[in-house]
């Protein structure tokens, strides 16, 4: 196991609009050492959105090499870089993205689905759901949960199949601020506690400054601070 | 992902859009009543026809005059020599029995009611036993009364009643036929209609004395249609080239234009399958129509569905689903939907089938809708794969979604 748990070489991703080419990111190298707490900021139109699809596996860069926990991810094929993101990837979106239909257990057994596991794919839900004081509402649905109970029930899910990393874009922008500091709080705490590394992508400069390093993004290049 | 987990799933997506899944299913299930109910009425037409004929017994053969294949120029007449060369057990030993028969329409009457056109058959005691013939009342003709011409009739149980407003008791009375009269010496027990006209209605007399007062022809001993036993259902076509070999030689007719045809029963039972069966193919083809028009319903719901659930296909991407992983979600929710749709379908067309064979009894033209395990199976089969068939497009759709795209859709 290498020191870093993301090695980003000159990353280049671009864009066709019509005739143009547009570079969305224009050569981004960054490292990120394994358990350290990063968050991304930038104007909008810098290039975040696509540079965490890109770390987090969900697009393949057009340019430039990409080492995710010791595996390279720049030339792999679709059904390959689902099986990256189920294994290495935990995600966090501004939105929950939870599955209406079912409970919160079963939303967080999700990925074990995919996964393929077996056996005791409930204890393993029960058990992320645990760590983030949910104990008590695992058969409740999504729509029957507060935005703050629905991100933690998300956080869950990101940490049930024990990811690399977890990518949190914007976890608390749907959030009031009380809340969202809660979320961030257990964000941080399941970090120092498990050691899982954390990006978060954010607008909110106090966010920010609560993480260990800020890359700042801007018109596809990064600007370190 | 596993089948049942698939199948789970796919379970609780339609139970959350209860309405839509029915009325996909609507489709389905009126295509595979239809099609259960068609075919069910057209095996019972077919059960029907094919018993009411062998009902009068599979190893019997029709020979009659003339050819209607080929050409021939002045067919001789069958004849009671004939039939009687045709009887002798050296020449035809795969015959059980022979029946000459003459058949006329000829004005009847009794003492009491008008007069009215029927047809008569003038007939051997061998016929009654080779048509399957008993008796309510009285007794058959015999041997002597056909020797001795004597004025005899033997007659069926609606033609009783209506020259005598009743079917028993009337052994005894005076009928005229052709204003002469005739005994009745017995009642037929009824047989029902069949393809071959109301046998219940039947006057028997004779062949003697038909060919005598009441039915003219050119030539002498002349008979219409001569009844052929073969000893059993196996020797059919034996019996058909004694019968072909013995009449050659007495017609001397060249080899192969023959002046007479022979028609068995196995002949029209054939005919009468062919028809039915066409007939049913027919029936189930038009519904089978309806059946593919459900299945453009779900292949419309489905895309209207994956379409709404972009988002969530993009996160189930997101979390590690594989293009087979989200294709087969998606087919197994088709599927499910046609199936249901196949079973509650197959119930319909078993509840509309009896409600026609219902109707069918209603009118007077009872018969029984066969459902076979055959065409519940074919429905099954068929509605599952129009469900199959009809969800790959969609399903493809959805694992074809790229997941930054999807996540991205509102």
């Amino acid at each position: 196991m290498g020191k870093y748990v993301i090695v980003a070489d000159n990353l280049v991703k671009v864009y066709k609009m019509g005739e143009q080419e547009v570079c969305a990111l224009c050569g981004v190298s960054l490292k990120i050492e394994r358990g350290e707490m990063v968050s991304i900021m930038g104007p909008s139109g810098s290039g975040k959105s696509t540079l965490m699809n890109i770390l987090g596996c969900l697009d393949l860069p057009s340019g430039g090499e990409y080492t995710l926990d010791d595996e390279s991810v720049s030339a792999l094929k679709d059904d390959q870089l689902a099986d990256i993101r189920n294994r290495k990837v935990g995600f966090v979106f501004q939105s929950f993205n939870l599955l209406s239909r079912t409970t919160a257990l079963a939303n967080v057994e999700l990925p074990l689905r995919y996964a393929g596991v077996r056996e005791g794919r409930k204890e393993r839900a029960r058990a992320a759901l645990e760590s983030v004081g949910l104990s008590d509402r695992m058969m409740h649905r999504p729509t029957e949960l507060s935005g703050g109970q629905q991100q933690r029930v998300a956080i869950a899910r990101a940490l049930v199949n024990n990811p690399a990393i977890i990518m949190a874009d914007e976890p608390t922008g749907n959030l009031d601020s009380k809340v969202g500091k809660e979320i961030i709080a257990l964000l941080m705490d399941l970090n120092r506690k498990n050691g899982t590394t954390l990006i978060i992508i954010t607008h909110d400069p106090g966010v920010a400054a609560q993480t260990q390093r800020i890359i700042h993004l801007r018109d596809g290049l990064v600007e370190e601070s | 992902m596993n089948i049942t987990q698939a199948i789970l799933e796919a379970l609780e997506s339609l139970n959350a859009n209860r309405l839509r899944a029915g009325l996909t299913m609507l489709g389905i299930i009126i295509g595979v009543g239809a099609v259960i109910a068609m075919l069910s009425v057209g095996q019972g037409a077919q059960a029907t026809i094919t018993s009411a004929i062998s009902g009068i017994g599979t190893n019997l053969l029709f020979v009659s005059s003339g050819n209607l294949n080929n050409d021939v120029r002045n067919p001789k007449p069958l004849t009671l020599a004939d039939a009687q060369a045709i009887d002798d057990p050296l020449v035809s030993p795969d015959i059980a029995a022979v029946a000459p028969t003459i058949q006329g329409s000829v004005d009847v009457s009794s003492t009491s009611q008008k007069t009215r056109r029927n047809s008569i058959i003038g007939v051997t005691p061998d016929y009654f036993p080779m048509q399957n013939y008993t008796l309510t009342e009285g007794s058959f003709i015999t041997e002597d009364q056909v020797l001795g011409q004597a004025s005899v009739a033997v007659i069926g149980p609606t033609i009783a009643d209506q020259l005598y407003g009743t079917h028993s008791g009337v052994v005894g009375e005076t009928i005229r036929i052709s204003g002469q009269p005739f005994h009745v010496i017995g009642v037929l027990a009824s047989k029902g209609g069949s393809s071959f006209g109301n046998q219940d209605s039947r006057i028997l007399v004779p062949i003697s004395t038909a060919q005598a007062r009441l039915i003219h022809r050119g030539t002498t001993n002349e008979v219409d249609q001569i009844l052929v036993q073969a000893t059993n259902a196996g020797t059919v076509t034996q019996a058909t080239d004694e019968v072909s070999q013995v009449l050659r030689q007495r017609h001397r007719t060249p080899v192969g234009i023959d002046d007479f045809t022979i028609f068995s029963q196995k002949d029209v039972l054939s005919i009468a399958t062919t028809v039915t069966g066409v007939f049913t193919i027919f029936l189930g083809g038009i519904s089978g129509i309806s059946l593919l028009v459900g299945g453009i319903g779900i292949m419309n719901i489905m895309l209207v569905s994956v379409t709404e659930r972009t988002r969530e296909i993009g996160l189930r991407k997101a979390l590690g689903a594989r293009r087979r992983d989200i294709l087969l979600q998606f087919l197994t929710e088709s599927s499910m939907l046609s199936l249901f749709g196949g079973i509650i379908g197959i119930i319909l067309g078993w509840l509309l089938s009896i409600l026609i064979g219902q109707i069918a009894a209603a009118t007077g033209n009872p018969f029984n809708p066969v459902i076979g395990i055959n065409s519940i199976l074919l429905a099954t089969l068929f509605s599952a794969a129009v469900g199959l068939f009809f969800g790959i497009y969609p399903a493809n759709r959805a694992a074809r979604l790229e997941p930054v795209e999807a996540l991205r859709y509102e």
